[in-house]
């Protein structure tokens, strides 16, 4: 039989039974959209925690005290005083894959004006702390290379902040802010970054000049960490290397002697975090996968019911010229045109559900084309693996038997 | 006349387990262009293993079976299916039309498995076995719309629709009464007239004497052949029938 009739006739016999052929087809649709929406799930998270960690940072990289020995005794890293302006100064000379370095010392304080009083962070930098850090400045300005090595009594301070001591939404540039009792004149409003991927608040910060933080408010000489940027994305292995042979030098480590630092840089942050929303997808894809599969399940039962039952249709086909290889490719076919319906059926209703879950949870969701391709290409797949069976057995019927089959 | 169907010494055997059923013991039959014959016996005696290897159905164990000049003992499946779409028209018992498909798509049918014919000219071919059968006018009715007697009419278009050598018909009264019996059978009367060869199995001898010769079989032996000589016209048999009151 030409291929053109085959399909009028597999049509013919799925619109026979609608009902069936709808509920067949629902196990299908069902596992196509889930399939769908749970790899547009996945992928929407992934993206949500890279925007996330981009927000913290632009190639960022950063140096913090390590463990070192002191006498013996293994010591912790918090108390470390071993970091340096003047490690930073060498970084800065020092390695051309760093364009940015910035030291950084922070305090918690209690800031306070006029009657409002809040707890903060006062974060100190210079003046290319936040261009590191991927802070914009929404009013004011950053300070300058002066004021930062001035210790100049001036900050910028976050929206959190501001809402807490100002009031909701109004703009303190040129107000006066005390933190530890030290009055700093506000030069600029930070524009907001909303809640890392720890659910840590980033707007809660005042950032002033580091030298005004170690001298005024710590009264110290060393800085807490070094933040920097790399050239690019790539060259953030490379900025890590040259880091650490300079801090090497600068701390005069020994051949043997382990770092007493830790570099650490936001490409493995994000690799950390994305390999957990990767793990997360390929989990929903996988049980959406499943149902997938009880769906071409569903079809080859069907199928195998679809055959039993027309089993004297199939005697009459073939005594009336049908060949085995006519009678297969008919019920094949049947079974191929349930499962592709089903499957972009599935496919509207998993673009249909993609957008719901995006609208609920403020996800950047998107279909991934591919994921469209491959529940696609597995839907005619199924098709052909589960309709095979039934459509041999239906093909290796005696015409005689199935003639006379009750 | 030249012998359509010229078969000699067939033997056909079925093994089922162990014990072997000689269904067939050495057959040797020929049938003429035009004739109507009818296959009589008791259930078992091989009539209807006769008229399986006749349709190309079922090969024979051994013997020979020449259709129409080919020889078709010694096909394969696939030929045997192509024989059967161009040479042969089948009537059955319980008509076996395809249910919810229009009568005009089950003639179209044996058609479809013709790759060389174009749907126009399927339709057309369709088209005139339907109103040979002289139910042009139900040609959108599904079969389930038509009474037991248009079914098998249906199904003898659709028979016809390929233009075959012989017309097989199995029992084709067997689902219906007798008035609606002998319309059947004055419509293959009418069929053979036109010089269509026609064998068909019954159980009743009055359906066999509509036909020009009877054979029949006990045991897988042919025992009896003879040329019907008070041969009943279905149409008059129809007209002396009483007319039952609706």
């Amino acid at each position: 039989m030409k291929l053109g009739n085959l399909f009028k006739v597999a049509m013919n016999a799925l619109r026979r039974n609608k009902m069936r052929s709808f509920l067949t087809m629902l196990g299908i649709i069902i596992g196509v959209a889930s399939v769908i929406t749970m790899l547009a799930i996945g992928q929407g998270s992934k993206k949500s925690i890279e925007a996330q960690i981009a927000s913290m940072g632009s190639n960022m990289l950063f140096v913090i005290p390590g463990s070192m020995r002191m006498g013996g005794v293994q010591q912790g890293t918090s108390g470390s005083q071993r970091l340096t302006v003047a490690d930073v100064n060498a970084i800065r000379t020092g390695c051309d894959a760093i364009i940015a370095v910035s030291p950084e010392v922070r305090a918690g304080g209690q800031a306070v004006y006029s009657r409002s009083n809040w707890p903060t962070t006062i974060y100190g930098g210079n003046e290319k702390y936040l261009e590191i850090k991927s802070w914009a400045i929404v009013s004011g300005r950053n300070f300058t290379a002066e004021e930062a090595k001035g210790s100049a009594k001036v900050c910028l301070i976050g929206r959190t902040v501001a809402d807490e001591l100002f009031g909701e939404g109004t703009d303190p540039t040129g107000e006066m802010v005390r933190f530890k009792n030290i009055p700093f004149r506000i030069i600029g409003l930070l524009k907001e970054k909303g809640q890392n991927s720890f659910g840590q608040d980033q707007d809660d910060v005042l950032i002033a000049p580091y030298t005004t933080v170690q001298k005024r408010i710590l009264a110290q000489t060393y800085i807490q960490s070094i933040q920097m940027s790399a050239k690019s994305a790539e060259a953030s292995a490379l900025a890590q290397q040259q880091v650490e042979a300079v801090l090497r030098r600068t701390h005069k480590l020994r051949e043997n002697e382990n770092n007493d630092f830790e570099i650490r840089s936001q490409e493995e942050l994000a690799t950390t975090m994305t390999s957990v929303t990767d793990i997360l997808t390929i989990l929903l894809g996988a049980i959406a996968g499943i149902s997938l599969l009880v769906g071409g399940i569903g079809i080859m039962n069907i199928m195998y019911v679809s055959v039993t039952e027309r089993t004297r249709e199939i005697g009459l086909r073939m005594s009336i010229g049908g060949r085995g290889a006519d009678i297969l490719m008919q019920f094949l076919i049947e079974s191929i045109m349930l499962s592709v319906f089903g499957g972009l059926i599935g496919i509207l209703l998993g673009f249909a559900a993609s957008k719901v879950v995006g609208a609920l949870t403020s996800w950047p969701i998107t279909v991934m084309w591919s994921s469209v391709i491959l529940s696609f290409a597995v839907c005619t797949v199924i098709g052909v693996f589960f309709g095979w069976y039934p459509a041999r057995r239906a093909s290796e019927l005696d015409p005689i038997d199935a003639l006379r089959y009750e | 006349m030249s012998a359509i169907i010229n078969i000699s010494s067939l033997k056909k055997d079925y093994y089922i387990g162990e014990v072997t059923v000689h269904a067939l013991r050495g057959i040797d039959l020929q049938i003429s262009a035009g004739e109507f014959v009818a296959i009589m016996g008791a259930s078992g005696s091989g009539k209807s293993t006769m008229l399986n290897i006749i349709g190309c159905l079922d090969k024979p164990t051994s013997g020979t079976y020449y259709l129409d000049g080919i020889n078709v003992a010694e096909m394969s499946k696939n030929e045997r299916a192509a024989i059967r779409n161009r040479k042969i028209g089948f009537v059955f018992q319980a008509y076996n039309l395809l249910s919810r498909t229009s009568a005009l798509e089950n003639v179209e049918l044996p058609l479809m498995y013709n790759p060389g014919i174009k749907a126009k000219e399927r339709k057309e071919r369709a088209l005139a076995a339907l109103e040979a059968v002289g139910l042009q006018e139900r040609m959108d009715h599904m079969p389930n719309q038509l009474s037991g007697g248009q079914q098998q009419r249906v199904a003898i278009a659709r028979s016809l629709v390929n233009d075959p050598v012989v017309i097989l018909a199995d029992e084709a009264t067997g689902n219906l009464d007798t008035r609606t019996s002998y319309e059947i059978m004055a419509l293959l009367q009418e069929l053979n007239e036109k010089g269509k060869t026609i064998v068909f199995v019954t159980h009743e001898p009055d359906i066999a004497r509509c036909g020009t010769r009877n054979i029949v079989f006990r045991d897988g032996h042919l025992i009896r052949q003879e040329e019907v000589s008070n041969r009943l016209i279905a149409t008059e048999t129809l007209k002396a029938l009483p007319v039952e009151e609706d």
